[in-house]
């Protein structure tokens, strides 16, 4: 007993190095980092809740340890301990104790429960459309006249009231550092507002299971100022006004005439295209691949050689091109960019 | 064992003068309580997915109500004769519970036909099962509670036919209790069905 | 009627079991189905924690993964922890209230039936082109044909049959324990397992139909065309949420109230006291109960039912704080001024108090709607379900096997092993899932087959991976630790722990008529009330006579294998096999209500002699 006792200490403390080796997780990601109102107000109840309830286990601990001490069984202990029926006094401090603490829990619960249920109109909030699909996300700006994919572009410090659904299974939109979640449900509208008040990149998962490449459903929120976004939103209009892009080498003309021929019918590209996959119009300022990989050349040809590679189940087939073609194909492909610094 | 005197004289309340005679009415009551939580789940389904027609026939165009309400006549006319042989049963009147589950039985038979009927032409007016998630909604819960009156039926029947053997005992007064306390069941459920699906369905359009 | 057969037919080995209708028998077939799904359900977590041990592997795959998880969730909850808990409700609860069998013998019979073969159609789905891939709660759209295979129609038949027998189950215990209870055994004065097996079969009763109606609706929806939940043609996916969750919360409930049961009693026998506040454990049992069904949509926070509504279920699922901690509070005081031992059923138990208050605290943090915005759907609420379900209800039915063993099987399991059995168990588990809460909170969500390297979630994971061994090996101790007390020669006593309930009264194993004499209830703690009366053991209520024994059947199992057959005719959409099977579940029906079941008389002069042989 005692050997195991030690064991135990030794691994609940590399438990708890461990723990606070890697912190509260990445800035970009984590719940415990909010960089907004609303993540921050989530996290301000949860700092609450778990507080009362660290008092209540640290309560329930004292008396659980005073007990196997001082009532454990001793060698030749004679008698019969007294048989107690009850208290009523303890039993009515125990239920009205938990009852108070509920309630001091539940004003903050009501009150911020419906502060992030408001809705808010166009005036005061950016508004974006998601369309969930198996497996992108598909953001839509009704008011700007701009769609994009995979990479949701938000100013800084302004609401963001978000209309969601989905194309064909359930799925779930979430940026933990922004605040989350809500389900995107096929045939349902959902809405919820969140804010960014840094600029950066931030994370987003799907929370819900939603086929085999649920884990890779990732997307990256990238927060701008007020000002570039209004670049960002003026380039994107910009490339769609006019004809696609041309073709800046005669390889990436080559791969051009791939895209138009094999890519188009489902990928659209200013503003011309299918909308089964994702939109491509900026796709080389994206800040990944497949909303997983990093954005590289190699990444890129890695996915066109064999997507269902990278993430099975997904609606891409493999478009069996030869090595000639993938490079030709990525080197257009990275020329898709409304921003200034590519 | 209560079992000895079951050529000697029937006690009164027969269904629950053994053990075992109380545990099963018991038991069926609280079976019942669940088939109401099922029941509950389909309309509480139905409701939620009656007006979506998809394009195909609505409540409002299919209905028919005269045929329903001779269907809710036979139904609630047969709960009534069954509640008579309830009564039989506690006189120890074989021959008048056997009279009065026969006429039972016709009375269902009689509905189950005019549900069939009335199935079977909805289905030519083009309401089938994959219609809409109306349609879906329409036939499970009342092709469910059809089910149930089928087994009912059949049920009866062979209580019947095994009572013209063993007479009414301590084992068998019990099952002719709990058929006639399923038959009950199956005609208050039917009830709900009427006001919610038909009449419901007569003017949910306007509502909805 | 007029003809009893006298004797006991005689029968033994595999068609003894076949055809039981002994409620102690019935358990032992509910505990050895129920630990072949646990390890299975365990080797399916262990794939699952190896293939998350390390970031971006390839182990078993993505869709392999899901398979697992699916798997796991359903085979531990459906065919696991609620047939043991159905086993020890089966072994202890008729001993418990004095009676001499539950009270449909072959409704219990074919309850065991209906379940083994339910589970055991699921589990060939893994050999049949793939198990199902949807997760447990099958979420619509992705469980419809569209977006799964084959396996979902497995899900879907599997536990339909497998639900029907828990039903059935549920039934005869309520009716066990209202009808049969021996003189003097009062409501007031039942046994706190016998309180909670009795509200746990009330849920059960409540809960299970909805379940049913949503697993019909969505076979319709695959096999026969049917709309319910496709949105193109009108359905609604919320729908199956609210189905599923209208059981499945108070399944969790289903799960847990057994477990606190077991928890009252040991801690009452090793702490040598009587459970404190026995009229408040009662009250707050069933409070408990009653809330649980009146919260299922705090599972759909996110689903986007609106601010009223989330704040309504929110601040009810906050309730049942408050009764839950009444309970803990008791075990304490319970164990307060007693002399306290700790053999391994005990440990187990006083292990459970900590662990539960940990998952019971997360539960009441995911109450609050805002902030379980951040918790739903990530490993937050993995780690609180597991501390709940495996730190509460795992605990509990550990506990409460080591306490009940000698009673079932009328051999001792070894203390030795049961304590590297406990500590190997509890160490591990708490690895496991310790980490889990803040992975969740880090950005995890859960059922991903991989994460990312470079998202910090690499530790908790492999720390997490770890801990799941540490189970594995208190699991393979509990196998190895029956195979010892198998061996043993060693019989156990009638009483080996100073019981306080009527299960103590009789010998280990009990005979087939469990009672001599029906006993005389005198006071909650009955055994204990005689104890201290100095009374040698319990006062009979009535003279020695013949005792009527129920039949053998050989229909439960043949009236279950032919809804088993009727499954995979639906599975395989061939309609004559569907029409063979239900046919023959019918003509058992059919022989059952035509056969009347004379019994038979077990004599007086053979009384005590005879003994159910485990």
């Amino acid at each position: 007993m005692k050997g195991w006792q030690q064991y135990w200490r030794q691994f609940s403390l590399f438990a708890l190095l461990a723990l606070v080796l890697t912190g509260c997780g990445k800035d970009e990601l984590s719940a415990l980092k909010p960089s907004g109102p609303v993540a921050a107000m989530q996290f301000d109840l949860m700092k609450l809740s778990s507080a009362i309830m660290i008092g209540v286990f640290i309560v329930v601990m004292a008396i659980f340890t005073y007990v196997l001490i001082r009532y454990r069984k001793r060698p030749g202990q004679q008698g019969i301990p007294k048989q107690v029926e009850g208290n009523h006094a303890l039993e009515i401090l125990w239920t009205v104790i938990p009852f108070l603490l509920l309630i001091i829990m539940a004003i903050p619960t009501v009150t911020t429960g419906f502060a992030l249920h408001k809705e808010y109109p166009k005036e005061e909030a950016v508004q974006v459309k998601v369309t969930a699909h198996q497996f992108w996300w598909e953001f839509e700006y009704p008011d700007l006249g701009v769609a994009t994919a995979q990479d949701l572009v938000l100013p800084v410090g302004k609401k963001v009231q978000f209309v969601l659904s989905a194309s064909d299974v359930k799925h779930a939109f979430w940026i933990p550092a922004l605040g989350g979640k809500i389900d995107t449900n096929p045939g349902q509208e959902n809405k919820m507002w969140l804010q960014a008040d840094k600029t950066g990149i931030y994370y987003g998962k799907c929370a819900e299971l939603c086929g085999a490449s649920h884990a890779l459903m990732d997307f990256k929120v990238e927060v701008m100022e007020q000002a570039d976004f209004d670049t960002w939103v003026a380039g994107m209009k910009g490339v769609q006004a006019k004809e696609p892009v041309t073709a800046t080498s005669p390889l990436a003309a080559e791969g051009q005439q791939i895209f138009d021929k094999s890519c188009l019918g489902c990928h659209a590209v200013a503003g011309k295209g299918g909308k089964m996959g994702p939109n491509l119009t900026n796709f080389a300022d994206r800040e990944r691949v497949a909303g997983i990989k990093a954005h590289t050349p190699e990444n890129i040809a890695d996915w066109l050689k064999d997507p269902q590679k990278i993430k099975p189940g997904n609606k891409m087939p493999n478009l069996n091109l030869d090595d000639n073609q993938v490079k030709a194909l990525v080197e257009y492909m990275e020329t898709l960019s409304v921003s200034e610094k590519k | 064992m209560a079992n000895h005197h079951a050529h000697a004289v029937l006690p009164d309340e027969p269904e629950k003068a053994t053990l075992e005679g109380k545990n099963k009415v018991l038991g069926f009551w609280l079976f019942l309580g669940g088939e109401t939580v099922l029941f509950g789940s389909l309309f509480a389904t139905f409701i939620a997915l009656r007006d979506q027609a998809n394009g195909g026939p609505t409540s409002q165009a299919l209905f028919d109500m005269n045929l329903v309400a001779v269907a809710t006549l036979l139904l609630l006319t047969s709960s009534m004769t069954s509640v008579m042989a309830t009564l039989a049963l506690h006189k120890k009147d074989l021959k008048k519970i056997q009279l009065w589950l026969t006429i039972t039985v016709i009375l269902g038979l009689g509905f189950l036909a005019l549900e069939i009927y009335e199935f079977v032409h909805y289905v030519n007016e083009g309401l089938k099962m994959s219609t809409s998630a109306f349609s879906s909604a329409f036939y499970t819960l009342v092709g469910f509670h059809g089910a149930h009156v089928a087994f009912g039926i059949c049920w009866i029947i062979l209580l019947q036919l095994s009572a013209t053997k063993k007479g009414l005992t301590v084992v068998t007064a019990p099952k002719f209790y709990l058929a006639s306390l399923y038959w009950h069941f199956i005609d208050v459920v039917w009830v709900f069905i009427f006001t919610v699906v038909y009449l419901m369905g007569m003017i949910g359009g306007k509502v909805g | 009627m007029s003809a009893h057969a006298s004797h006991a037919p005689n029968r033994s080995g595999l068609w003894d079991y076949l055809t039981t209708v002994d409620h102690k028998k019935i358990a032992i077939l509910y505990l050895i189905a129920g630990g072949i799904f646990f390890l299975a359900g365990g080797l399916e977590a262990l794939l699952i924690r190896l293939q998350l041990m390390y970031p971006e592997i390839e182990f078993v795959g993505a869709k392999t993964f899901n398979e697992l998880i699916t798997m796991h969730g359903t085979t531990m909850i459906f065919l696991a922890v609620m047939p043991i808990i159905f086993a020890l409700m089966n072994a202890i609860v008729p001993l418990q209230i004095g009676a001499r069998d539950v009270a449909f013998p072959f409704v219990n019979a074919l309850g065991f039936w209906l379940f083994f073969f339910g589970g055991v159609l699921l589990n060939t789905s893994w050999f049949l082109g793939g198990a199902p891939d949807a997760g447990w709660t099958s979420y619509t759209t992705l469980a419809l044909n569209q977006y799964s295979g084959r396996g979902v129609d497995f899900y879907v038949l599997g536990l339909q049959i497998a639900g029907l027998g828990t039903l059935i189950g549920g039934i005869n215990f309520l009716v066990t324990i209202i009808n049969m209870r021996a003189p003097g055994m009062t409501f007031m004065r039942m046994p706190m397992f016998t309180w909670a097996s009795f509200i746990t079969s009330g849920l059960i009763l409540f809960a299970f139909p909805a379940i049913t109606v949503g697993l019909v609706l969505l076979m319709f929806d695959r096999l026969f065309g049917g709309n319910f939940f496709n949105p193109d043609a009108g359905g609604n996916v919320v729908i199956w949420e609210h189905l599923f969750w209208i059981f499945g919360h108070p399944e969790v409930y289903i799960l847990i109230l057994p477990a606190f049961g077991i928890i009252s009693e040991v801690v009452s026998t090793f702490s040598r006291k009587r459970l404190f506040g026995y009229s408040s454990m009662v009250f707050a049992t069933a409070l408990i109960g009653f809330l649980g069904f009146m919260v299922w949509a705090h599972h759909m926070f996110t689903t986007g039912l609106g601010a009223i509504a989330n704040t309504l279920f929110g601040l009810a699922t906050m309730l049942i704080a408050v009764p839950t901690g009444i309970k803990i509070f008791n075990w304490l005081l319970t164990m307060w001024g007693g002399q306290i031992r700790f053999p391994t059923a005990n440990l187990f138990a006083v292990g459970f108090i900590p662990t539960f208050t940990i998952g019971g605290m997360t539960g009441v943090m995911l109450a609050v709607p805002p902030a379980d915005y951040q918790y739903h759907d990530s490993y937050f609420v993995v780690a609180h379900f597991h501390y709940v379900i495996v730190g509460g209800l795992v605990f509990g039915l550990f506990s409460g096997l080591y306490y009940w063993w000698p009673k079932m099987f009328g051999k001792m399991l070894n203390e030795t092993i049961g304590k590297w059995n406990f500590w190997t168990f509890f160490i591990g588990f708490h690895l496991t899932f310790f980490p889990q809460h803040f992975l969740g909170l880090m950005g995890m969500p859960r059922r991903v087959f991989t994460y990312l390297k470079d998202q910090n979630l690499d530790m908790g994971n492999f720390i997490s991976t770890i801990g799941a061994f540490g189970m594995t090996i208190g699991t393979i101790l509990f196998v190895i630790n029956v195979f010892v007390a198998a061996k043993s020669s060693k019989r156990a006593p009638a009483d080996p722990w100073d019981g306080r309930s009527l299960e103590w009264a009789i010998p280990s194993p009990p005979p087939e008529y469990n009672f001599v004499q029906t006993p005389l209830v005198r006071g909650l703690d009955a055994l204990w009330v005689e104890k201290m009366a100095g009374n040698k053991g319990m006062t009979p209520a009535e003279p020695i006579g013949d005792i009527h024994m129920p039949s053998p059947s050989f229909l439960p199992f043949l009236m279950s294998l032919g809804l088993f057959v009727a499954g995979y005719g639906f599975i395989y959409h061939n309609y004559v096999v569907v029409v063979i099977g239900i046919l023959a579940t019918l003509a058992c029906m059919f022989t059952r209500s035509v056969k009347d079941d004379p019994g038979y008389h077990i004599h007086e002069d053979e009384l005590e002699e005879k003994g159910v042989k485990a």
